[in-house]
């Protein structure tokens, strides 16, 4: 999130696309809720008309996977109608730049398509450069080069007509939107953006939330109360892993994973570090190198030294994709001789969820760790395999819950907050860290002594001092990952004894002489103490901050960007809402801890902005994309209909993977979602009497239409079938589901819970035994949300 | 700007309530219903379940948790709780939970119960012998050779269900071990 939950009270229109807080994120309503209390509109905008759609004001229908229509037709009404806010387009934003000449778009393409790759070579999606290197502009926007009208060009074709007809949206349902949103394209006027996995899971996803970030550019709504776009996140702490970076590519605080190619940590250094000649620039990423080495220190302790690169030599390299898809495949391709499972569950949560399954049986060994016996630690008895023909080992070790350690989590307004142990976990069950900690113990001691061991230095250096407790003591691992001093040093000004911890991340170096397991959270735990553990209750300002609760990431910093919340001259673009605010006579910000202390924009050496990017402007056009600079509309993977707006069916940046249907067999749209009862793949939910007894079963959501049509009733057994699979599950015939009227012929949706699986107490058919592994061209997230099958009476016994 | 009618309300409590630290969860001053919850100790956490990050009391009595209900000094929730954090206590108190190590051998039908020192030390000894035989120290790309240090042999998956400090602590593992294939829920 741009901003945060109690955030949301201070907008005057809020949209929610992709997401369903009402029954998802349910606490979080409350605050749609005070802000419609408070005259604040609701649009509500879904294939299905969910509880968040009953509260709406508009609700509109649309096809899953048409966002990037939907909204790229309110940027054309915006933009021709000039309901942008100007005078923020043209100083915060991208718009005023000139692109090169050689950019072009053609029928779905952009310039430098690499058909046979499925790629771009990105080289013509760059700014023209001044003679000191920086993007020349316009500040008139007529340039027809600027980025301004060459958005403007780009979205022309999105006429409501022409979007109606992809999306299925009622077309007067789709004008009551973009009225109702462009409205707040003045400065004092605010409107946010609710996502969730129903943006992001496409082959576009990622062009899908840029399409929301580029309106909310263009009327001025980032970075002001109530605006923003806010990623409504599903699990508790996935904004914290993925911080901590349990991924293939980033290492934490997002720095970049090393590449082959990068082979010294100058090399890495100099290919990660953004340049920018702008003095205006903030460039923050020009940051790298101290993040970099602070984090090596971390890693590797003493033995990390300025002469040998701080062991960077220790840090694999990559030289491919490695993620969640590629990683199935390669496991199904028998790649792998262990897996290791941390509380996760992916033969009910992956794409394609059989082909997983079928893919662990060529495992020598797989760990599991869990509360709860999953689907995927008993793969090897799962229904219709006979277990002797499975030789993996299997560990499946009793994890401790969420009130049984002690720990922090982020939410998704990225606020880390602290979690006490109340009681021992059950029975012998221990913590996840309890367990990482004896696998390092164990593997350091066999290296150590096993003289023929491969490359043993980085276990054997692994700098691993967490007390001498049965578990490792967490309070030392926060104090590591927020960072401490190596030695005595002066920094600004400041001295610092050896030992201390870092009071913020500006204060990182890159000659080893500071740790930082993480710099994003470097000012989590200070010499002051754990601030993840505050719980103080005032809000000065009334705006809902809290700046004493807890803590948040960066530096405390409840809103991002919010140097783009106030004129050239430090006022608040609405002066009722503000969150941050010059003052002339202390010459300090007051509000939010701001973006960069700078001064307002009118005066000497300030800095813009957007500090995360080297050009420092919001970028309407990202050059940076695998899958061009503008968003652009295209089909699904699997979808009923042509794309109407160029002959490009699908993605042209995604290569069209395998089990896809191309024949027409399976008539509709399939689409997956959750429910406020269950959570994710289902073991933290079906386990629990309570919620079991509020939803048992698997079902599948149809239109009335549909089941007259298939002579199925509410409660009906009914098989689902794709290119991929089939499962059973009972009917819910609703009349929260309709078809929709695309490109001329009538369309219908079949929709899923994606929670159950066949371990449990509460079992049912497998949704993602259905959808597709194929990836969005930025991410690779599997297109769970839009998939073509087919339904038919009886399930699969019968 | 103006006093918002929530901080008139709040008055002078401000200074009072400005406590920047509490250290210790038993200080986290919290509403206690008298009767329901007297004598019990109480401590806070947050929701596992969806990320508006819910604050939570929990009740305990002779070591187990007798009640969890949302904590009304929490900003966020203000003490109320949707389905599935009303439901938290049920995880805690709850006979499906796993309670030992378990163990199931080649082609077996079954799980055996182990103690946690053979399993760690015997998990730390296929994790060993994965990496060193399936260790890539340098790759060939493109004519050239490069120095890689990638174990390719095993993957790690999961972690949305971790407390930031163990996915440090995860992460920092991972890669030591040289492991590249490291994904979870964020990606899916
Ligand atoms: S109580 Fe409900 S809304 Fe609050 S964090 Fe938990 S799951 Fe989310």
């Amino acid at each position: 999130m741009t901003n945060h939950w109690i955030d949301i009270q201070h907008a005057d229109v809020i949209m929610c696309i992709g997401s369903n807080p009402a029954e998802n994120h349910p606490i979080s309503f409350k605050y749609v809720e005070k802000a419609m209390d408070n005259g604040a509109k609701l649009i509500s905008v879904d294939p299905r008309y969910t509880r968040t759609s009953s509260k709406a004001d508009t609700y509109a229908q649309l096809r899953p996977g048409t966002d990037i229509a939907f909204i790229g037709g309110m940027m054309n009404y915006i933009l021709e109608n000039d309901l942008i806010h100007k005078e923020y387009v043209v100083n915060y934003t991208n718009a005023a730049f000139l692109v090169s000449d050689d950019y072009k778009f053609d029928d779905g393409l952009f310039s430098g398509y690499d058909s046979e790759n499925f790629k771009y070579s990105k080289e013509s999606w760059a700014y023209q450069l001044d003679a000191n290197g920086n993007p020349k502009r316009d500040d008139s926007l007529q340039n027809p080069r600027s980025v301004y009208q060459l958005l403007k060009q780009h979205y022309a074709r999105y006429t409501p007509e022409k979007v109606c007809e992809i999306t299925g949206t009622a077309i007067q349902d789709y004008m009551e939107v973009i009225r109702t949103f462009a409205a707040t394209g003045k400065a004092g006027k605010s409107a946010t953006i609710m996502y969730a996995m129903g943006t992001t899971q496409h082959t576009y996803g990622t062009q899908n939330v840029r399409s929301y970030a580029m309106m909310q550019l263009l009327l001025g709504n980032i970075g002001i109360a109530g605006g923003g776009i806010n990623a409504l996140r599903g699990e508790a702490n996935v904004q914290g892993s993925t911080d901590y970076a349990i991924l293939y590519h980033i290492l934490p605080g997002y720095l970049k994973v090393p590449t082959y190619d990068n082979k010294t940590l100058k090399a890495y250094n100099d290919k990660w570090t953004p340049k920018s000649n702008d003095p205006q620039s903030a460039n923050w990423w020009s940051n790298t190198p101290k993040y970099m080495a602070s984090l090596l220190k971390a890693y590797w302790g003493d033995a990390a030294t300025e002469q040998n690169d701080f062991c960077y030599d220790y840090l694999p390299k990559r030289s491919g994709n490695y993620s969640f898809i590629k990683l199935m495949e390669r496991l199904q391709n028998g790649g792998f001789e262990g897996l290791v499972c941390m509380g996760t569950n992916p033969i009910v949560g992956g794409p394609d969820a059989s082909a997983i399954a079928d893919g662990l049986d060529g495992l020598k060994w797989m760990v599991a760790a869990d509360l709860w016996e999953t689907e995927t630690s008993v793969f090897w008895k799962r229904p219709g395999v006979d277990p002797k023909t499975i030789d993996t080992e299997v560990f499946l070790l009793p994890a401790a819950s969420s009130v049984e350690k002690d720990g922090s989590i982020s939410n998704s307004g990225r606020w880390a907050q602290w979690r006490y142990k109340a009681v021992n976990p059950p029975g012998h069950a221990e913590s996840d860290a309890f367990m990482v900690d004896q696998w390092v113990k164990n593997l350091k001691k066999m290296y150590a002594e096993d003289k023929k061991a491969v490359f043993p230095g980085p276990i054997t250096d692994l700098d691993w001092n967490y007390g001498d407790g049965h578990e490792p003591s967490i309070d030392m691992v926060a104090r590591e990952c927020n960072g401490q001093f190596t030695r005595d040093v002066t920094i600004k000004g400041k001295t610092f004894k050896k030992g201390q911890q870092v009071p913020s991340f500006a204060f990182l170096q890159a000659d080893g002489s500071t740790t930082s397991g993480n710099w994003l959270y470097c000012n989590s735990y200070t010499e002051q103490g754990n601030m993840m553990q505050r719980r103080g209750q005032e809000d000065p300002t009334g705006m809902g901050f809290y700046h004493n609760w807890a803590w948040c990431w960066p530096v405390n910093r409840r809103v991002l960007y919010n140097r783009a919340s106030v004129d050239l001259n430090g006022k608040p673009w609405n002066p009722n809402k503000p969150i941050i605010s010059w003052n002339k006579v202390t010459r300090k910000w007051e509000g939010d801890v701001p973006d960069g202390g700078w001064a307002p924009m009118k005066e000497d050496g300030t800095k813009s902005p957007f500090i995360m990017l080297p050009e420092g402007y919001g970028r309407l056009f990202a050059g940076g994309m695998a899958d061009g600079p503008f968003p652009e509309h295209y089909e699904p993977m699997e979808s009923p209909v042509r794309n109407l707006m160029t002959k490009q069916q699908s993605n042209p940046a995604v290569a069209i993977p395998g089990k896809i249907d191309n024949s027409g067999k399976y008539p509709y749209v399939g689409t997956t979602y959750r429910v406020s009862e269950h959570w994710q793949a289902g073991a933290m939910t079906r386990n629990l009497p309570w919620l079991v007894e509020l939803v048992p079963d698997m079902f599948v959501e149809i239109s009335q239409g549909l089941a007259d049509w298939k002579g199925l009733k509410n409660g009906d057994m009914v098989t689902v079938t794709t290119e991929r699979g089939k499962i059973e599950a009972r009917a819910l015939v609703t009349s929260r589901i309709k078809p929709l009227r695309v490109s001329g012929k009538m369309v219908e949706q079949v929709g899923m819970p994606w929670h159950f699986g066949f371990n449990g107490l509460a079992t049912g058919g497998t949704a993602n035994v259905l959808t597709t592994a194929v990836g969005d061209a930025n991410t690779t997230i599997p297109e769970y949300k839009a998939f073509l099958c087919n339904i038919e009476k009886g399930g699969l016994k019968s | 700007m103006s006093v918002s009618r929530r901080n008139f309300l709040k008055g002078g409590g401000l200074a009072a309530g400005s406590i920047a630290l509490t250290g210790k969860p038993s200080q986290a001053s919290v509403d206690k219903p008298a009767l329901r919850t007297k004598g019990l100790q109480t401590s806070t956490t947050v929701c596992p379940y969806c990320a508006v990050g819910c604050g939570m009391i929990v009740h305990r009595k002779d070591g187990k948790i007798v009640n969890i209900e949302g904590d009304p000094e929490h900003p966020i929730n203000q003490g109320s709780l949707c389905s599935k954090g009303s439901a938290l206590f049920q995880v805690a108190n709850n006979e499906r939970r796993l309670t030992k190590v378990q163990y199931r051998a080649p082609k077996s039908d079954k799980w055996e119960e182990k103690s946690w020192d053979w399993a760690m030390e015997r998990i730390a000894k296929r994790m060993k012998d994965t990496r060193d035989r399936n260790f890539v120290k340098q790759e060939k790309i493109n004519g050239e050779m490069y120095t890689v240090n990638r174990n390719e042999g095993m993957a790690m998956i999961g972690a949305a269900a971790l407390d930031n400090e163990e996915c440090y602590l995860l992460g920092k593992f991972a890669r030591a071990m040289g492991v590249s294939y490291l994904e979870h829920q964020a990606r899916i």
